[in-house]
């Protein structure tokens, strides 16, 4: 049976399979920040002069703030002067028509991630997906527009929201997120590039998932996406994002700001698959996460649901929000997060009971192996009017190996004497005898232990999309890969 | 099927089995008793591969192969079955999907075609009725919030589903009620065969009444002191170990 020096060796070996460079040229503004770079994405984008205004505010205001120290996680600081905050594949133009305009060879680097752009694998039954693809700066495709468009649903890089529906935009950009709310959100209000936009109407059940992938591919560039999801009343969509990066020995940031409006009776279901590129097994090279997400549930009834399964980045900062402002509203948050090697990952969640009867819910699972380190931060606060207001959250880690690391720091604070909280926490091992049970009944170690961490998961597996679960048991299995001897 | 030759194995440098041999033979079963510590549980997992014993001397031959050459998985592969004294729990692992892999980790092994899913639950219905297992335990996580009944029921379920040709059952029958007692007794009854072999390891006579054994062997002291048929049970219920000990 496997030594902790085996576990902790087999590790190192875990290989990053969406590592490959695209050599495809590129125009990249040369590193640096100041106002002119931000007016200069400003007008590659075609934007109008209220969203230049808005950016420069949100720049003026990170040149006052300062990165955050609090967070359980050791990195060399980024020089925000040396990073490049724009590329996009030639040529550049408002986005492609359709698939047929498609760069070739980016149609190619989707594929090998096992990213179908091509609609006729829909027809052909193989994928219910909607997808937006952002290759670095720039979305390069969406799918099925004309489906979702029947339907009243839109779906479009942000670059065109802001352009084609500033009303929208207008209206909902920095309502959940404002450009002063933190270090790296002010970071991307002043920056960001692309992303993707939603809005579904009042009653619409939007008729396809929605997915965007996220590929980062020229070097020292920073990404820096932006996604607005807008639930009109009664309405209801589930939304998935994955991101892959190529292997360098240079760390990449990646700041990115996801927004969800969830009006009166809507419901929005986000799930992440994130497989950054998490470095080597020395901690060279990884991208640094540093994503801010939350949701507000302002309306009557409003549901949301955070999904994420995180094995990526080197270094992970992140933390999934529910606003619960509406009453009766519910938020959810099912996380399982991998770290292996020297990742490093402080991530969590918040939940903000603001609304009578509001409940939340809260599973967090943890796997640590080789030198890694990861902490669940959670906070969980009732506010003076959120009467009946209920959390339940389970924070379980489970650890590889001796020399890794998993910590808990659960926040709460209540201000109403009806709230009800409960919170359970275990950390355990992988046990020699369960390993040894399922070797009795023919499993090798390997598959032994890929189905004692799936197991673990199930919780938040059984959450998952049914396309993405199949695409979550997998990437757990390539991450475990070769952890035992 | 199984021939051991003057074994010996140490746990944490303590000596546990200190010269212990054995035949056993395909269609036979044997019942192995003894006192606490005399080394019962030790030999099952030996031949069943568990890390930890160190066998310092001795050989152990399955089928004409070195056992001891074998992974624990490879051992299952070929037919060795360990129902375990204390069945561990697995949380959010499906039973029978833990089961399925088995099964076709081993057919794998064999050059047989992996059984799908439809093949496999006809399969595992059928079995479940050997031991009167409801349908809802097969999709319970491995053992969770399983009874002391219900585990050891699950393994002789286990059983039947891998068709084993060495079968060891270590303390299969401790902590049963006479009623789960002897349905677990009727599912091993109904698996006995000419090509199999049964090893129960047990402190009690009692198991003995509901599955008749071929020979008693009494482990004490690291080495089988006596082997008789099923009266010497009888007569070790009656006077006790002591009696083996002052008859060497």
């Amino acid at each position: 049976m496997a030594t902790n020096e085996e576990i902790q060796e087999q590790f190192g070996e875990r290989e990053y399979e969406a590592g490959f460079v695209t050599d495809i040229e590129s125009d990249t503004l040369p590193p640096g920040l100041n106002e002119d770079v931000i007016r200069h994405i400003s007008s590659i984008k075609q934007e109008p002069e209220w969203m230049l205004e808005w950016r420069l505010e949100a720049y003026r205001h990170w040149l006052t703030m300062s990165e955050p120290t609090w967070a359980a996680v050791d990195y060399t600081p980024t020089d925000y002067q040396s990073i490049s905050y724009y590329s996009a594949p030639k040529p550049e133009a408002d986005g492609p028509e359709s698939l047929d305009e498609v760069d070739p060879k980016l149609l190619e680097t989707y594929e090998k991630l096992g990213i179908p752009l091509r609609e006729q694998e829909f027809l052909a039954g193989v994928t219910n997906v909607a997808v937006d693809a952002v290759f670095d700066s720039v979305s390069v495709a969406t799918t099925f527009k004309s489906k979702l468009t029947e339907a009243g649903v839109i779906f479009c890089p942000i670059s065109e929201a802001i352009r084609e529906y500033p009303e929208l935009v207008k209206q909902y950009l920095g309502s959940v997120v404002p450009q002063q709310d933190n270090f790296f959100a002010a970071l991307n209000c002043a920056v960001f590039t692309d992303g993707s936009f939603v809005y579904v109407p009042k009653g619409v059940r939007c008729p396809m998932e929605l997915s965007t992938y996220f590929r980062i591919n020229a070097l020292n560039t920073g990404q820096f996406e932006r996604t607005l999801i807008i639930a009109d009343e009664g309405a209801h969509v589930s939304y998935l994002e994955g991101c892959t990066a190529p292997m360098r020995d240079e760390n990449q940031l990646h700041a990115a700001v996801v927004e969800l409006v969830v009006l009166a009776d809507a419901e929005v279901k986000y799930a992440t698959v994130q497989n950054w590129y998490p470095g080597d097994e020395n901690g060279v090279g990884g991208i640094y996460n540093f994503v801010t997400k939350r949701a507000d549930c302002r309306g009557d009834r409003a549901k949301v649901s955070w999904t994420q399964v995180e094995t990526g980045s080197a270094v992970t900062w992140k933390y999934p929000s529910c606003i619960l402002q509406g009453d009766d509203s519910v938020g959810k948050f099912f996380s399982v997060a991998v770290t292996t090697n020297c990742q490093q990952a402080d991530t969590g969640t918040k939940m903000i009971h603001i609304g009578k009867n509001t409940k939340s819910t809260i599973i967090s699972k943890g796997i640590s192996a080789g030198r890694a380190q990861q902490s669940y931060r959670g906070l969980v606060r009732m506010g003076k009017n959120a009467e009946n207001a209920r959390n339940y959250t389970q924070c379980d880690s489970l650890l590889l190996g001796d020399q890794c690391g998993a910590h808990t720091f659960p926040y709460v604070e209540v201000k109403n004497p009806t709230a009800t909280l409960e919170h359970e926490a275990t950390t355990s091992k992988i046990g020699d005898d369960q390993l040894f049970y399922c070797q009795q009944r023919g499993l090798s170690e390997e598959d032994a232990v890929n189905m004692i961490v799936n197991g673990f998961c199930k919780d938040v597996f059984d959450e998952l999309p049914m396309e993405f679960a199949v695409e979550a048991n997998r990437l757990m299995e390539i991450s475990l890969e070769g952890s035992v001897g | 099927m199984l021939v051991i030759k003057d074994l010996h194995v140490s746990v944490d440098g303590k000596k546990i089995l200190k010269g212990l041999s054995l035949t056993i033979n395909a269609g036979e079963v044997h019942a192995i008793m003894g006192p606490n510590g005399a080394g019962k549980s030790t030999l099952s997992n030996v031949i069943a591969g568990r890390d930890g014993y160190t066998v310092t001397s001795g050989s152990l031959t399955y089928k004409g192969e070195d056992l001891l050459a074998m992974k624990p998985e490879e051992r299952a592969w070929n037919g060795v079955f360990l129902a375990f004294q204390y069945p561990v729990e697995i949380p959010g692992v499906n039973n029978t999907y833990l089961l399925k892999a088995g099964v076709n980790a081993k057919r794998k092994h064999q050059g047989l075609e992996e059984l799908d899913a439809f093949d496999f639950m006809s399969v595992v219905k059928e079995k479940a009725k050997l031991v009167e297992l409801e349908q809802s335990f097969l999709s319970r996580s491995v053992n969770e919030g399983f009874s002391g009944g219900e585990k050891k029921r699950n393994e002789i379920f286990q059983m039947a589903v891998l068709e084993p040709d060495l079968a060891l059952l270590d303390e299969t029958d401790s902590g049963l009620d006479i009623d789960a007692l002897r349905i677990v007794a009727g599912g091993v009854n109904k698996l006995r065969s000419a090509d199999r072999a049964i090893v129960m390891i047990t402190h009690y006579q009692r198991l003995l009444d509901y599955i008749e054994p071929d020979f008693v062997h009494v482990l004490a002291d690291g080495e089988i002191q006596k082997t008789g048929d099923k009266t010497l049970a009888h007569k070790l219920e009656e006077k006790g170990y002591d009696w083996v000990k002052e008859n060497l």
